[in-house]
């Protein structure tokens, strides 16, 4: 008698479709994937009921942080062939009378916030490593004497003209500090400008309609 | 057409089938990768941006400019002071007559959202009910022609108060961006940030010392 043989096959999946699904949903989230550089300190935001998203470009951040340090931030235009970061640079070098080197200048346009005297960026930019720099950020000088904010921002509004401001400031960060923030902002005629929140929904009183 | 022509010249010679075999290829290494790589990019996605909340303040006068006069009757003076308190009062605090008396609220809904909204009833009834009607369909207007609209009424708002903030030196940025969001919420059309003064940081004093009960945290 013959005897049936059943052969012993490891099945086969196709896999194509579940591919194809994959690579699908890796593209969609490689092109949602938006990367934030690193942030010079954490900063937790307060919560507001403000529904508006931050604006992606034209922003220039000046950041508080739980310790009131004070950092600033621009981005680099819309179109990054403007290099607002390197022209911004150079003019603070001008104004403080510190020359930059080119590779200085490329090294700052990569970078995000920064906080420290302009007297000490030059070290800043040539640490050899994320952890030096971040050691170095004391925070930019806000003081009346030495106001190193002001001038940043001055030159901003100088360099792009139509850059808005948001403060992004830690909930813990002590008023008087956001004051002076404010203080420079509007000496520079920046009456309108936004503050960086977290969302939180709206509750009305429990006898109120 | 290449095809056709092949054909042609082949006519009638038996032509040599090259076997065909399905060529498997082994995608397990690369669905090891898509899947990697998917998993990456869903864990570092973020999907909610930062808010934002615009702040516009009046411009500074100059000089030569007097800052406009104030409607007494109209201002509310918020005072910010420590451990998340709220001191309120109307009018102004003239240290020759009579000041006024201090009242305590807090950041809940029910202290100083309560009593802004009451202040505000008026307008805030008339936006809410704006925004109601457009949203149920009542009226069909766009996004910007809402907001303009909303933004004449706040311009014309004769009633509501007009709220000044004053912070002390004390308290945190949390609370200055939260009395913000109360203004937005109340719907208050006009208010702006202003430094305590030394007649109010004396009221603030003196509160406390007379109502020791509510200093005790």
């Amino acid at each position: 008698m013959g005897k049936i043989k059943i052969a012993v096959k490891t099945p086969r999946i196709d896999m194509t479709p579940m591919v194809d699904l994959f690579f699908l949903l890796l593209v969609f989230f490689i092109l949602t994937a938006t990367f934030r550089p690193e942030e010079a300190a954490p900063i937790k935001t307060p919560t507001s009921t403000s529904q508006t998203p931050i604006p992606d470009d034209h922003l220039g951040t000046i950041l508080v942080s739980n310790k009131d340090k004070v950092f600033f931030n621009v981005d680099n235009g819309r179109d990054s062939t403007d290099h607002i970061r390197a022209k911004l640079l150079l003019a603070m070098g001008a104004e403080y009378k510190i020359k930059f080197t080119p590779k200085e200048i490329k090294k700052f346009e990569g970078l995000a916030s920064f906080g420290l005297p302009i007297t000490k960026v030059q070290a800043f930019l040539n640490a050899p490593d994320a952890k030096t720099r971040e050691a170095m950020q004391e925070g930019i000088p806000i003081d009346s004497l030495n106001n190193q904010l002001a001038m940043w921002v001055r030159l901003a509004r100088t360099y792009y003209s139509d850059v808005q401001f948001a403060i992004k400031g830690d909930g813990g960060a002590n008023y008087p500090v956001v004051k002076k923030v404010i203080a420079v902002l509007q000496a520079n005629n920046v009456n309108k400008f936004n503050l960086t929140t977290d969302l939180k929904s709206i509750e009305l009183p429990t006898d109120f309609k | 057409m290449a095809e056709i022509v092949q054909e042609e010249g082949h006519k009638g010679k038996g032509k040599k089938k090259a076997k065909k075999h399905g060529t498997h290829i082994d995608m397990t290494p690369m669905v090891d990768l898509a899947c990697l790589l998917l998993t990456f990019f869903m864990l570092t996605t973020a999907f909610n941006k930062p808010k934002v909340m615009a702040i516009i303040l009046p411009e500074k006068p100059k000089e030569n400019e007097k800052p406009p006069e104030l409607d007494k009757s109209r201002a509310l003076n918020i005072l910010l002071v420590d451990h998340d308190k709220i001191l309120w009062y109307n009018g102004l605090a003239d240290p020759n007559k009579i000041l006024p008396t201090l009242s305590q609220t807090d950041f809940t809904k029910e202290g100083v959202r309560k009593l802004l909204l009451q202040r505000n009833k008026e307008l805030y009834g008339k936006i809410s009910k704006l925004n109601k009607d457009v949203v149920e369909g009542k009226i069909k207007i766009p996004r910007d022609t809402l907001e303009a609209r909303i933004k004449r009424m706040q311009k014309d708002d004769r009633f509501g108060p007009i709220v000044l903030i004053k912070a002390a030196d004390s308290v945190k940025y949390r609370n200055l961006v939260d009395i913000m969001d109360e203004m937005v919420i109340a719907n208050v059309a006009r208010y702006t940030l202003v430094d305590i003064n030394q007649v109010e940081k004396m009221m603030v004093k003196n509160y406390f010392r007379t109502a020791p009960s509510v200093t005790a945290h």
